[in-house]
């Protein structure tokens, strides 16, 4: 890589629904880790933000509404619709060319205000054929839920023991909006909606804005005494029509492959000290675990029951809850990097897990299924 | 039911109006007269259903029209049971992925046919793998749902 590029501070809101105004709240955030550097919205290089009209809908328009309140104003920045942390290399890469010694990514997303996540996903779908069959997110995940069961023996309590494990990681963390101590039962007893998940294997829709400060190496070491270091990125898209994919042979690998190879990472069961992954359904982390390399194909039941990803475990899968625990849609994969960062730094409070981070991996999904995958390897 | 704060409601209400294209206007035709239609990729040979211009896999036109078995393979299901604003289908339905005999993609539609409010009848009657065929709708005109549901064959 031509230059290094680090993270020197980061800032989030909390995730339960709020009284506060999404204009004031973007305002917020965005001052707090200028703060956090003592940095001013003069000196800031440029700013790529993240947020997406479906979940924007009821105010103003995502590409015109927010500039002033993230300091965008009369900046050279941009915007990216969708997942987070495709918006997170858009920075890297803006500070790679040179030509900024700072820049602020920042993710937004209200999801308290919003209709139901079903409702908006459901605008995914084309107006030609899929809408018409009711086609959204939670759908093609409990298609791909029943297939991975089917393939490999996965259990519904393997499942159902990701909840249990991230809403009790959740309880230390004081921007998780779903948090509690429950049983395998309490979560496979809860309402069904959606046969073979239940209402508890599902995120909620939560609150986030999620910021991230990005610099140069020579601004990084004038700004923190302890950068987060930007070590590599993969992305991978599949096709858009959910019959012409193999639900259970989808991008995150390619997605994660690039990012080793650009980070220099051969054997990431052994190098990835943490990993935050979106998991907006719960078997989808034991899925994503397979497909990041952590364990073989259809072993994602045995890693988890191993204990492996406990907040205590040796490979320690979201200590932050997750997304099952804080689901800012657009934010989330942003959210990743935030938490990922905190632990490296030792600043994740009562979540902080107790081995040596040095390096953390981030994961961001969207789409159906995981249609589009980023992952995003930063280290100390 | 009101909050503790003040909120204002609001909604966005837009017209649009989109173009079928060729290739789906000629695929709603064919289900407006009970044939589902798919094209063939000269390239790899995969049969695509519903039709498309081209192959995305190989990125080249797709150039022969192919009318589909309306029987197929059941690859993957889900029982809806819980509503959410703008749900186009009412609760409970069976949304499902289904492999059409001679095609060489899953093609996404409904499963039906039997009582379907009972959960525990519905998971002894569907299975993945399942045989499955295409019931029309008497009243067609040239829509997803001419095909009312695929059932149990
Ligand atoms: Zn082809």
């Amino acid at each position: 890589m031509p230059g290094k590029v680090a993270i020197v501070a980061v800032a989030q809101n909390a995730g339960a629904e709020s009284k506060d105004n999404f204009y004031d709240q973007a305002y917020v955030v965005t001052k707090e880790v200028l703060d956090k550097v003592g940095l001013t919205r003069e000196d800031l290089g440029t700013i790529v933000s993240a947020s997406s009209d479906i979940y924007h809908g009821g105010i103003s328009c995502a590409n015109s509404y927010y500039w002033e309140t993230t300091g965008a104003f009369l900046k050279n920045a941009s915007r990216q619709d969708g997942e987070s942390l495709f918006a997170f290399f858009y920075g890297v890469m803006r500070i790679l060319t040179g030509h900024y010694d700072t820049a602020l990514i920042i993710s937004l997303c209200k999801g308290s205000e919003n209709p139901e996540n079903d409702a908006c996903t459901l605008m995914y779908t084309d107006p030609f054929y899929t809408r018409g069959i009711g086609l959204q997110e939670t759908m093609a995940a409990a298609f791909q839920m029943r297939l991975y069961m089917e393939r490999y023996g996965i259990s519904e309590e393997q499942c159902a023991k990701v909840a249990v494990k991230n809403l009790q990681n959740a309880l230390g963390n004081p921007y998780a909006h779903k948090k509690g101590r429950y049983t395998i039962d309490d979560i496979l007893n809860s309402e069904r909606i959606i046969d073979p998940l239940t209402a508890m294997q599902v995120a909620p829709k939560s609150e986030g804005i999620v910021a991230v400060l990005l610099a140069s190496e020579e601004k990084a070491r004038e700004l923190t005494d302890k950068p987060v270091w930007f070590k590599g990125y993969g992305s991978s898209l599949d096709s858009f029509y959910l019959g012409d994919r193999d639900l259970l042979d989808g991008q995150l690998k390619n997605a994660a492959e690039r990012a080793y190879k650009m980070a220099g990472i051969s054997n990431p069961r052994k190098e990835i000290d943490l990993a935050e992954i979106t998991e907006p359904y719960a078997f989808q982390e034991l899925l994503w675990c397979e497909d990041l390399g952590f364990c073989d194909t259809g072993k994602g039941g045995e890693f988890i029951d191993s204990g492996v990803t406990q907040k205590d475990g040796d490979l320690p899968v979201n200590p932050s809850g997750g997304v099952l625990a804080n689901n800012p849609y657009v934010s989330r994969g942003l959210q990743r990097i935030v938490e990922a960062t905190l632990q490296l730094r030792g600043e994740a409070g009562e979540r902080q897990v107790n081995k040596e981070v040095k390096t953390a991996l981030a994961h961001g999904t969207h789409g159906f299924a995981g249609q589009c995958h980023a992952v995003a390897i930063i280290g100390s | 039911m009101a909050k503790e704060f003040k909120t204002i409601k609001t909604e966005i209400r837009l017209p649009y109006e989109l173009a079928y294209g060729a290739t789906w206007t000629k695929f709603f035709e064919g289900m407006e007269n009970e044939i589902i239609y798919g094209t063939k990729c000269s390239k790899c040979g995969r049969v695509l259903v519903p039709a498309r211009s081209f192959c995305p896999r190989c990125f080249v036109n797709t150039d022969e029209w192919v009318e589909t078995a309306q029987e197929g393979t059941l690859t993957a299901w889900s029982y809806v049971n819980y509503s959410y604003f703008g749900q186009p289908i009412k609760p409970p339905f069976i949304g499902a992925l289904i492999r059409l005999d001679e095609t060489d993609v899953d093609f996404l539609h409904l499963i039906g046919g039997f009582d379907l409010s009972d959960f525990d009848l519905v998971r002894k009657t569907v299975k993945n793998g399942m045989r499955v065929k295409a019931v029309w709708s008497d009243e067609r005109k040239g829509h997803v749902l001419d095909i009312k549901y695929f059932e149990p064959a």
